[in-house]
């Protein structure tokens, strides 16, 4: 039997850290509120690598790069999670995608992969072009509904702004119809294991090499122990706002700390020390194994040498 | 093999010296994570190739593939084609294609069999700097990225070449378990751009509700990594009773040619004091084979496996002992 600590979850961060200017905040919220037509959008993050990759290996003078998309999807959302780039020529008037390439491709992918399918392509840059319309028409034929994603790597508004938009005609029809594109929202998933990935990529920033070791196993321990702790410090300073005034006390908030505060189990000191006691004999025996073993077959080697 | 010739020679210079240090993208770890997690749920392994090059003493890694399993009623599936295919269609969008290695996953730390040295093998003897990266998902699920990069060491390289296993080559060669495999340590790099998007990532996504690394139940996992010790412990000490069977039949067979020998003297003397000719000598050798040497090759691979597994297990023990203290502090201040 073993016990747990008292790990903290928290689902739903205080108001404190969402210090953005108004300006972003009202930009967020029209981005929400227009996005509510269309199926949602889970993107993996690496299909976002990717893409930064292949806009990092571009050719000289092309100023963007495109890609399909492939993916599953359902009735409500669609989930990207994996990408490919495809050569393509961009000029004032024209331009030209590698189809033949796309299709070779996709074959290559499929075998791998058989249940993911195009639903989609995307670019990096900051708006939809005309040349996009005719590059989504093209998919459109690939796909029912694709979902076309915009990545900004020129960093314009000082943010990677992801979106994602799928088209829909508009006009009078008969005379002028047009295409317009309207935005969806964007979910971040992952696997537990990307997420973990993803956490050790995040160090890389730190270092000024950017590069980042793996580290050891108790250093492992000692870092996520840390994060907790770090977790549980914003916790109390938040506890203590509120208790001086200085934050209007939420319902929901307490009720979450309540839950975490009976988490911890109440077991009397013999009983834990017992259990603990156990365990530990278990993993010191364990460990007296593993070493005997080693020596066993250091000194089998040996033998057969002889 | 020709595809891995001409993608060595068409670019890289070969460099004596072995490489001292791996560098790899951040997008080739997630594409490996994400190949496993789709693919590898019901089989043992998935397998893919790396792309990368070398610079100096380092080998960078910057992209990968995955290979598709090997399904019964894909006869026709052509390997070599599907890799010419990936690599030209990838040069065509500037990724590198030059071949440095592959990598596999691993159930509890099981590779060291003789499907990975020949396979590292070959590779390596077409690509000097070519590494096997081996991703561990259910370590990696426990919460930390488990990935290691493992190259033949020089002797074993030898050996292989010479495709002679019995003891005696071994002996000459000293090599032991530990001198199989070496470990070259790895360093994740990720460009400016990437962490640009790691932020946004970061500022975006929920927090993860999920803390496996400071999760205290470890019976499970313990227990499974103690069944496959066993297991393997079983199959040495069958190795080790075929070879001692050898050596005895060895020296019993040497007692009975000294035996045969002696008593050949023994009538020639015999016959001599009488006056006949003396026996033909026979051959000895035709009269007593000698025994097959047991190849030493699957119990070098079987104590490498042997010892890897104990290592998992001790570092496995020791993050739980860490935990365990912990948790014995929390519960001492609240209680």
């Amino acid at each position: 039997m073993c016990c747990c600590p008292a790990t903290a979850r928290i689902p739903w961060r205080p108001a404190l850290s969402f210090s953005s200017s108004p300006f972003v905040i009202f930009l967020h919220f029209l981005y929400k509120i227009m996005a509510v037509h269309g199926p949602l959008v889970k993107i993996h993050p690496v299909v976002l690598a990717s893409i930064v990759d292949s806009y990092e290996r571009r050719n000289e003078g092309a100023s963007r790069v495109i890609g399909t998309l492939l993916g599953t999807a359902d009735k409500h959302s669609v989930e990207v999670t994996n990408c490919f780039s495809v050569p393509h020529n961009e000029s004032e008037d024209e331009v030209a995608v590698d189809m033949e390439f796309a299709k070779n491709m996709y074959e290559l992918h499929k075998k791998v992969s058989p249940s993911e399918v195009i639903i989609g392509w995307y670019a990096t840059g900051y708006d939809i072009t005309e040349h996009s319309v005719l590059i989504h028409e093209y998919y459109s034929r690939e796909a029912p509904n694709p979902i076309h994603m915009t990545v900004d790597t020129a960093l314009q508004s000082n943010k990677m702004n992801i979106r994602a938009y799928v088209s829909s005609q508009m006009g009078v029809p008969g005379k002028t119809v047009g295409v317009m594109f309207t935005p969806l929202t964007i979910k971040y998933i992952y696997y537990d294991t990307e997420r973990i990935g993803v956490d050790l990529l995040q160090r890389t920033r730190a270092s000024p090499s950017r590069t980042n070791g793996l580290t050891t196993d108790l250093a492992q321990v000692a870092s996520a122990a840390g994060r907790v702790q770090e977790m549980l410090s914003t916790m109390l300073s938040y506890i203590e706002d509120v208790l001086s005034g200085k934050v209007m006390a939420d319902n929901s908030v307490g009720r979450y700390l309540m839950d975490l505060v009976n988490k911890v189990p109440k077991i009397t000191a013999e009983d834990f020390e017992s259990m603990l006691n156990s365990n530990i004999n278990d993993l010191l025996m364990v460990t007296y194994l593993a070493n005997l073993t080693q020596a066993q077959i250091a000194l089998n080697e040996k033998l057969v040498v002889l | 093999m020709g595809s891995l010739k001409e993608s060595a020679v068409s670019g890289s210079n070969p460099l004596d010296s072995p490489v001292k240090q791996i560098q790899i993208d951040g997008l080739v770890v997630l594409k490996i994570i994400k190949h496993y997690q789709e693919e590898g749920q019901g089989s043992e392994v998935v397998q893919g190739v790396l792309l990368g090059l070398v610079v100096e003493d380092r080998l960078e890694i910057t992209n990968c593939f995955p290979f598709p399993q090997h399904t019964e009623d894909d006869v026709d599936f052509d390997e070599v084609q599907y890799q010419m295919e990936m690599m030209r269609s990838l040069r065509h969008v500037n990724i590198d294609h030059l071949h440095v290695g592959w990598y596999q996953s691993t159930y509890y730390g099981s590779f060291v069999s003789r499907a990975l040295l020949d396979s590292q093998f070959s590779y390596q003897h077409a690509i000097e700097e070519s590494v096997v990266l081996i991703y561990d998902p259910i370590k990696t699920a426990q919460g930390s990225l488990c990935l290691k990069a493992y190259r033949l060491t020089p002797k074993l390289m030898e050996i292989c070449k010479e495709k002679d296993f019995s003891p005696e080559a071994l002996k000459k060669a000293c090599i032991g378990y530990e001198h199989m495999l070496e470990e070259v340590p790895i360093v994740i790099k990720n460009s400016h751009l990437i962490n640009v998007l790691l932020l946004d990532l970061q500022e975006k996504s929920t927090v993860a509700d999920k803390h496996e690394l400071l999760n205290l139940s470890s019976s499970n996992h313990l227990e499974k990594s103690l069944q496959l010790l066993m297991d393997r412990v079983d199959g040495m000490s069958q190795e080790i009773v075929k070879y001692n069977t050898y050596c005895r039949n060895l020296t019993k067979q040497q007692q009975q040619k000294q035996q045969y020998l002696q008593r050949r003297q023994q009538e020639n003397t015999q016959r001599q004091s009488r006056g006949e000719p003396p026996l033909p000598e026979e051959d000895i050798n035709k009269m007593f084979k000698p025994p097959q040497a047991p190849p030493r090759m699957d119990t070098l691979l079987i104590a490498g496996q042997v010892n890897n597994y104990c290592q998992n297990i001790k570092a496995f023990t020791s993050q739980n002992l860490g935990k365990l203290f912990m948790a014995e502090a929390l519960q001492g201040h609240s209680s």
